[in-house]
């Protein structure tokens, strides 16, 4: 198949130089763009390799929600004048190559790991859950995550849901010297509360102030 | 060459997981970057769940991507909120002068 190998390299040298670009791009706003041709072209492998439903939710996940929620903070925090660089770093750059080592050493890592990879002989193959052809990828996805998977399902809902009142809770801020419009106490206010009447005696009028 | 396998996949998972611990390790600047770089590496473990998926016609792998797409979800507006207080607090998100606990 010469035409998935074409697409697949073409996808994959796009994924991993704008993946380089993340963490190297001197301005934060550069690095969110191209996180964003990231994802785009990662969703694109999925779709090419054969998963659509997971590719397209990628797409409206990470492109339409995560990689703008990254836009919107870096736009205002104000950080695109704080230069992200790392090389020339003068404090930091006794930890570069340590660094470097480590990850050189954890790729290689996953390189022996991946070569010498091999499914285990003797697998029950009722622990699988066959993906045939028959039906639709998203088919096939729904019957199982709505059967096996429908407790994680819901409490991966109960996640989104600490996630959001925690965010809320976080950045929630209550600021000193707003003057709020109360309307249990206008509505209680009483006449003697407010008003208070003078006997003015006369000839000597009465203070105010007092 | 031609004949794309899942060697292929796992590799370039490899290489993007290694891309987001190098953005980890070597930034010094900036924590959005690192959030960032946390991103990558799960993206990383979606191609591996995926691609193991598709090749050994199993679809838990993409049942689990599910799941870790949440937690990314979650993960990342957690930690921008974060930075957000932080920043609001103390002005600055440099990696370098977030040292309040002297580590």
């Amino acid at each position: 198949m010469p035409a998935h190998a074409f697409f697949f390299y073409i996808f994959s040298l796009i994924a991993i130089v704008s993946a380089i670009m993340v963490t190297a791009s001197k301005n934060t706003v550069h690095s969110v763009f191209f996180l964003i041709l990231d994802f785009i072209s990662i969703s694109c492998l999925f779709i090419l390799i054969g998963a659509e439903f997971l590719g397209m939710i990628m797409l409206i996940v990470y492109v339409g929600a995560v990689a703008v929620l990254f836009l919107f903070v870096v736009m205002m925090l104000n950080v695109a004048q704080q230069k992200n660089q790392w090389f020339g770093a003068t404090s930091g750059s006794k930890h570069i190559p340590i660094g470097m080592i480590v990850s050189l050493i954890i790729f290689f890592e996953l390189i022996i790991v991946v070569g010498g990879w091999k499914l285990k002989p003797d697998l029950k193959s009722e622990f699988i859950n066959i993906y045939t052809n028959s039906v639709t990828n998203t088919h096939s996805i729904g019957n199982v995550l709505y059967t096996d998977y429908i407790h994680l399902f819901q409490l991966s809902g109960m996640i989104l849901l600490v996630a959001m009142i925690g965010a809320i809770v976080l950045t929630f801020r209550q600021r000193s010297g707003l003057k709020r419009q109360s309307y249990i106490r206008q509505i209680s206010r009483e006449k003697y509360d407010g008003v208070k009447l003078v006997d003015v005696k006369n000839k000597e009028g009465v203070k105010i102030d007092a | 060459m031609l004949d794309i396998g899942i060697g292929h996949y796992l590799t370039l998972g490899a290489i993007i997981f290694t891309i987001g611990v190098v953005g980890i390790f070597l930034n010094r600047k900036n924590v959005i970057v690192i959030l960032m770089s946390i991103e990558l590496i799960l993206l990383a473990v979606n191609i591996n769940l995926v691609s193991f998926s598709i090749f050994l016609n199993d679809i838990s792998g993409q049942i689990f991507t599910l799941f870790i797409l949440t937690v990314a979800a979650a993960e990342a507006a957690i930690g921008l909120a974060i930075i957000v207080v932080y920043y609001r607090n103390s002005g600055t998100i440099r990696v370098e002068e977030i040292d309040n606990l002297k580590g």
